[in-house]
């Protein structure tokens, strides 16, 4: 069925989730994620999943694991001070390999910040707000079909690496409404009986850990395990998407909602005669520095615009190097910048 | 005369379900007694390949190097959600919570609280032994007033720290809890009535009556600084006509 | 007339003593002997005496003590 129709970010997530086999759900409400739990607890029901309403993130989060180890595709979402609540949970889940959806509906922060949209928890996705030498892949829609197609990925990558995989939102892109054509669930399915505790009838018992204490199972070796699957997922799961960069001499480099707005400001900057073009890294982690570097090669500028105070850019200077002009426009505090605002910048740079 | 031969039958030995490493436990530790009486329960009942036992963090966090079921370790404190995601999922099978005094009722307060409240059809086993063991012997919720622990050095003052939370009494408000129980591994008659509630703890998960918990009172003679047979009085003289043993709940 | 026979792992106990205090008959006595981890250990001094009760391998929280209980078969 490909019928196009009218859906809210976070209700067009849930859905998603529960197209790619999602049937447990744990989460604590928070602004600007609410439709998520409301809808999946509409949703779980009807389709025989389970939709539980926890006491808090944390409790969330363990009850993901929980659910997880079990072998069900699971997911919980938050936003941004409950997501900080997760990074324990995150971490454990990380380290005892286990495939779990966090979705993070981004919100101002710090501390309890405000309500709006931002982009501020970029550092917190990708370079693990919990401990420990883990990685999470994180994958940033910029349009609400985008956030349904990420959403149906994001369960797969998580079942074939067995890993967190967070799906990056912001509260605008939860709370717009745009058609939408529903993605088709999944084909490929993941075995995993050779790894899940439900008790060891027919088999040896198994154990579900993150601790290695004995020196028979040196915590090391697991890292370096880990280490090489993410370097895997660094060469085979990168995704970005250009807009009008082929020919372009100002490159803006942007994420998510403010890469949207990127798009207009390009838009309008050719029509100024600025050779204006777009580079929007889709998986934040891992991140296309090859890309990014391939299409900044031919430009004179990079123009790096975040909703936060400068957090991917710092991964662009890593791509481009210390002597590229890099300049970084950022509004935060769930403030959206105008297309004329970035338009303005970039002229007024020149 | 006849030589009258004796045969020998041997009567206490291994439950099968107890691994048979040596523990890691100190002497006279509560943990070792009480993997025993769960083991055996879960013999008992034949549940041993039905179950999934989730460990804490603290000394029992080895709790899967010693029932020869599935095992899982959880965050601190967050067994209880642990175990309901794992009930959820797999609602057929045994899900028990192996939990300590800091576990269960410091920083996991509110995971097993609203775990017990929904009445997650689980068993839970919680081990008190009014100190912190595998850290060294802090404050717990459950040390006695006057205690003195590493980190209640003059004793625990109730003015400043509280009182001991008894932790079935507290969850017996709930409406949900069909059993729940508090016993203590100290003596031979408490060990056999400890045996008998967990064996009832675990027969109601089987039968899907509900949330069932057992409280056991365990002696910890390294972090109270005794002889393992002092800490079995303590915990008989101290800790008893504080956290009467008796079932609070049997639905 | 003997009507239990206690057997001692002496390798397993860590000389925690709580057999020696729920004995009901008072048979079970530390040794001098010391095992390889440095624990003493107990021994039935009387093993006549012993009813097969089990409350020493009950009470044992290292599985040290296993029991057995003597018939007598013509």
């Amino acid at each position: 069925m490909s019928d196009t129709i009218l859906m809210k970010g976070n209700e067009a997530i849930a859905e998603a989730a529960l197209i790619a086999g999602c049937r447990f759900y744990f989460a604590y409400p928070i602004t600007p994620q609410n439709e998520i739990p409301a809808y999946m607890s509409r949703r779980m029901p009807q389709i025989g999943g389970t939709f539980l309403q926890a006491e808090s993130e944390v409790a969330s989060i363990n009850m993901v694991f929980g659910a997880s180890a079990a072998g069900a595709r699971v997911m919980t979402s938050s936003s941004s001070p409950g997501i900080s609540l997760k990074q324990e949970g995150i971490s454990y889940i990380s380290g005892a390999e286990l495939p779990a959806v966090v979705v993070n509906m981004m919100r101002g922060g710090p501390g309890l910040g405000n309500i709006s949209g931002a982009q501020s928890d970029y550092f917190q996705a990708t370079r693990g707000g919990g401990h420990g030498d883990y990685r999470t892949i994180v994958l940033c829609p910029s349009t609400v079909q985008e956030a349904a197609d990420l959403t149906v990925l994001a369960f797969e990558l998580a079942d074939e690496y067995r890993m967190v995989v967070m799906l990056l939102g912001d509260g605008y892109l939860g709370q717009m409404s745009e058609p939408l054509v529903l993605p088709e669930s999944p084909e490929k399915t993941f075995s995993k009986k050779e790894w899940i505790v439900n008790g060891c009838k027919g088999r040896e018992p198994r154990v579900i850990r993150s601790l290695r204490l004995k020196p028979e199972i040196k915590l090391e070796e697991h890292n370096k395990m880990l280490q090489e699957r993410y370097r895997k997922i660094q060469e085979k799961e990168v995704r970005f998407d250009t807009y009008k960069a082929d020919d372009a001499e100002v490159l803006l480099v942007s994420f998510g909602l403010s890469a949207r707005i990127c798009k207009s400001a390009v838009n309008t900057l050719r029509e100024k005669g600025v050779k204006a073009g777009l580079f929007r890294p889709i998986t934040l982690w891992p991140f296309p520095y090859d890309g990014l570097e391939e299409s900044a090669s031919r430009v004179k500028k990079v123009f790096v615009v975040e909703m936060n105070e400068g957090q991917m850019v710092e991964d662009v200077r890593l791509a481009l190097g210390r002597k590229r002009d890099i300049e970084f426009y950022g509004r935060s505090g769930g403030t959206v910048p105008a297309a004329d605002e970035i338009v303005k910048r970039v002229i007024n740079n020149d | 005369m006849t030589e009258k031969t004796k045969e020998m039958k041997l009567v206490y030995t291994w439950p099968e379900s107890l691994s048979q490493q040596k523990t890691h436990y100190c002497p006279g530790c509560g943990h070792g007694i009480i993997h025993k009486l769960l083991a055996s329960a879960i013999d008992d009942l034949g549940v041993r390949e039905e179950s999934v036992v989730i460990s804490p963090v603290g000394c029992s966090v080895f709790v899967y190097y010693y029932i020869k079921a599935d095992g899982i370790e959880s965050a601190h404190g967050r067994a209880h959600a642990v175990a309901t995601g794992l009930k959820r999922a797999l609602p057929e099978k045994i899900i028990i919570a192996y939990q300590g005094d800091g576990d269960l009722l410091a920083i996991g307060t509110g995971e097993t609280i609203h775990a017990a409240n929904r009445g997650e059809n689980i068993t839970v086993i919680f081990v008190n032994n009014a100190i912190y063991g595998m850290t060294g012997g802090q404050m717990a919720p459950t040390s006695m007033v006057g205690q003195k622990t590493q980190t209640s050095p003059y004793g625990r003052q109730a003015e400043d720290t509280g009182h001991p939370i008894r932790a079935c009494e507290m969850l017996n408000t709930l409406e949900a809890p069909v059993f729940i129980e508090r016993c203590a591994v100290n003596n031979v008659k408490n060990i056999t009535r400890a045996k008998k509630a967990i064996k009832k703890a675990l027969t109601n998960q089987v039968e899907n009556r509900g949330y069932s918990f057992v409280e056991v009172l365990s002696m910890c003679p390294t972090n109270w600084g005794m002889t393992s047979r002092d800490a079995a009085d303590w915990v008989e003289n101290v800790m008893i006509p504080y956290y009467p043993l008796k079932n609070f709940r049997d639905n | 007339m003997a009507k239990g026979k206690p057997f001692f792992d002496s390798e397993r106990c860590k000389g925690c003593e709580l057999c020696v205090s729920v004995c009901p008959e008072k048979i079970l006595k530390m040794t001098d002997a010391y095992n390889s981890q440095g624990h003493r250990y107990p021994e039935c001094i009387d093993e006549e005496k012993c009813t097969a009760c089990t409350f020493c391998a009950i009470m044992c929280p290292d599985l040290a003590i296993q029991i057995y209980r003597l018939t007598s078969v013509t």
